[in-house]
């Protein structure tokens, strides 16, 4: 996994909420058995119409906007559990994703590919939103040591929660396997005490 | 204090905790299938890590097999060599494989409880977020992304966070005509879809106590629905008697001292939850949704609500409805009666009792998709093929089919389809697709009628009681 500790970056701003991982990568993607490849699929049905034309209103496809974060409506990564959505993401470019709000399982997958959801609160989300859209040059910068998020050139900044050890795993690009395997003999005591 | 049914179990498989961090939870069965195993076979080759215990993972092939011919080679490419990759893989690392055409293959969360495997008090995971499933059981089941399953691959552990605690009580007796489906259509309407996030949900009260085991599984399925990691019921006699004698039950004494133990898991009297839900049973009446997420749903007597939100817009454009109308009378092309919410007997009973003597409506193509082989030799066994099939309905082979569309079941674009699978998303069931959720019974009486029916009204009579009997 990559490390992550600060990204300065141009944002994409996707306001709708409740994206679900049907539509950051639908189901007929999901036939590959390795990682890569996904990225040139994420919002396919969004980016393209249904005759494989790009939808130029989608804020993905608008030349003005670029950059490695995307900014989206609450709600984020809800329904199927398909870490695809996370790989597509990250095979797309985008190292942080910010919201009001992610569903937990989606939450978890984007920590163990090195892609950092950065929960904000809704009044923050639309300043973000409102800023980029009014200036698609604005940078934002996340720092993921002191768990802040800000723009460039302002002080409006926030800070966001992530847990302690998911950070730790994430500065150092470590992953649980890696920390599981460190336990084997209290798992393997475990499973010689149980009883049920 | 006492503890919760949730509680009683976690705590009974934590490993170790990480201090100001996530704890190490046990993972007693894990479930997996072809989509989303492969790349977490290949990491722990990759790193050379073998598989540490083999026989606590059972897979089945699910998502991506066709329903039709499943005795010929799968004609679609890349979905064959999912499978194929998915015997290897099993083959390789001695894990029990029900592949395409065994007695036991199924959909992944019908298949493990029909056979016995899923008992409470465990703790399950599937990367797949209807996991939940098999909470009805009194069991810990959620869904995990691949990453998760490579991890209890490698340590048969995963390592979480403790969820916060909810409950959601619903007293009374259900009006005739509705079903467990309504309950949980009805449920996540009134909570939204985030409602649940970081909490696993217990559902209590006389309406669940009282319901049969597909019922209580419908439930917990649809509770990841409203962002619950899992939704979870107690085990009563009801669960005992389901669980005796299957396949991979514990048998004779071992079953018995199970059963002592499983009588303590239900939550204590005097035990809290972080956040608690009452409704009332005569509250409920048949559902639909109108929307793209399970939580836009209405009573089928219902007008769709008037709403000046931008998401809200988005949807109803979508599914091409207007705000404050009425979707009874709604002409319908496509029904789907399957998926691991509602493919299982009890499911199909219920629909043949609606269709028997009837026949379904000439623009309608009705599939009907068991959750198993199991299933499907009970459907033919009981006779309910030749009701189905006297009735114009097409009863194709077990798998997943039109809940994703993964395979060559899809609703054609901009088709509305009523099905009683679990997600509305755009595109769920097939680009441009418009999918209304709803019960076996809706479901069944839209294919007779061709449009929406306010089945709630045809309850009113009583000669139709026989129905619901
Ligand atoms: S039937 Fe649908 S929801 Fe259930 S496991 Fe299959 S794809 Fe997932």
């Amino acid at each position: 996994m990559e490390k992550f500790t600060t990204l300065q970056s141009r944002a994409i701003p996707l306001a709708i909420e409740n994206i679900d991982t049907d539509q950051i990568i639908p189901a007929r993607f999901l036939k590959a058995t390795d990682k890569q490849g996904f990225g040139d699929n994420a919002f396919r049905d969004w980016r393209f119409d249904k005759r494989g034309n790009l939808n130029t209103d989608f804020p993905l496809n608008d030349p003005k906007y670029t950059g490695s974060i995307l900014v989206a409506g609450d709600n984020f990564g809800c329904g199927s559990s398909r870490e695809h959505a996370a790989w597509a993401l990250v095979g797309y470019g985008f190292k942080v994703i910010v919201s009001s709000f992610f569903a937990d399982i989606f939450k978890g997958n984007a920590l163990n590919n090195g892609l950092l959801p950065v929960q904000v609160s809704e009044a923050y989300l639309e300043t973000l939103l409102n800023t980029i859209k009014a200036n698609p040059e604005t940078e934002l910068i996340v720092d993921l040591e002191n768990q802040t998020i800000g723009i460039k050139g302002s002080d409006q900044q926030e800070s966001f929660e992530i847990d302690a050890y998911k950070k730790t795993c994430m500065i150092n690009g470590y992953d649980d396997i890696d920390y599981l395997l460190s336990k084997k003999e209290a798992i393997e005591a475990f499973e010689l005490s149980r009883t049920n | 204090m006492g503890k919760t049914l949730f509680d009683k179990v976690w705590d009974a498989h934590v490993v170790d905790s990480i201090q100001n961090g996530p704890q190490i939870l046990y993972i007693d069965k894990h479930l997996i299938h072809e989509v989303t195993s492969p790349q977490a076979f290949n990491e722990l080759e990759e790193r050379d890590i073998p598989i540490f215990r083999p026989n606590q993972i059972v897979a089945t092939a699910d998502h991506n097999t066709p329903t039709k011919n499943q005795h010929l080679p799968v004609k679609d490419e890349l979905s064959r060599n999912q499978l194929k990759q998915l015997a290897e893989n099993c083959h390789k690392n001695n894990i029990t494989l029900y592949d395409l055409g065994h007695q036991y293959n199924g959909i992944v969360h019908v298949m493990a409880p029909e056979l016995g495997i899923t008992q409470p008090g465990m703790t399950m995971v599937c990367g797949d977020s209807h996991t939940s499933t098999h909470g009805a059981f009194g069991a810990i089941a959620f869904g995990i992304g691949t990453s998760q399953v490579a991890q209890v691959f490698a340590s048969q552990c995963l390592l979480l966070t403790k969820p916060k605690s909810l409950r959601v009580t619903v007293n009374g007796k259900l009006k005739n005509g509705v079903l467990p489906k309504d309950v949980i259509l009805y449920i996540i309407s009134k909570l939204g879809t985030n409602s649940g996030t970081g909490y696993f949900c217990e559902y209590a009260g006389d309406v669940f106590e009282n319901m049969s085991m597909e019922g209580r599984m419908t439930v917990c399925n649809m509770s990841i629905e409203m962002g619950a990691r899992g939704g979870m019921i107690a085990p009563d006699q009801t669960t005992f008697e389901y669980i005796k004698d299957r396949e991979f039950a514990p048998k004779d004494e071992e079953f018995e001292n199970k059963v002592a133990y499983w009588k303590t898991l239900p939550t204590d009297a005097d035990a809290t939850f972080d956040k608690e839900y009452v409704f009332d049973a005569q509250d409920i009446e048949p559902m639909i949704t109108y929307g793209t997420n399970p939580g836009m749903g209405i009573k089928i007597s219902e007008h769709i609500p008037v709403l000046n939100d931008a998401s809200f817009e988005k949807s109803l454009e979508y599914m091409d409805f207007q705000k404050g109308e009425s979707l009874v009378d709604k002409p319908i092309n496509y029904v789907f009666i399957g998926s691991c919410t509602n493919s299982r007997i009890e499911d199909f009973r219920v629909a043949a009792n609606y269709i028997k003597g009837k026949h379904k409506a000439d623009n309608v193509t009705a599939w009907l998709v068991p959750g198993s082989k199991q299933v499907e030799a009970q459907i033919i066994d009981e006779g309910l093929k030749d009701i189905f099939e006297t009735a114009g309905f097409e009863l194709r082979q077990p798998g997943c089919s039109a809940c994703l569309a993964m395979n060559d079941d899809k609703i054609p674009q901009g088709e509305y389809c009523v099905s009683t699978s679990n997600r509305n998303f755009e595109g769920r069931q097939g680009q441009g697709a418009r999918t209304i959720l709803a019960s076996p019974l809706v479901a069944a009486a839209t294919a007779v009628a061709g449009k929406i029916v306010d089945v709630s009204k045809a309850f009113e009579n009583a000669f139709e009681k026989e129905l619901m009997s």
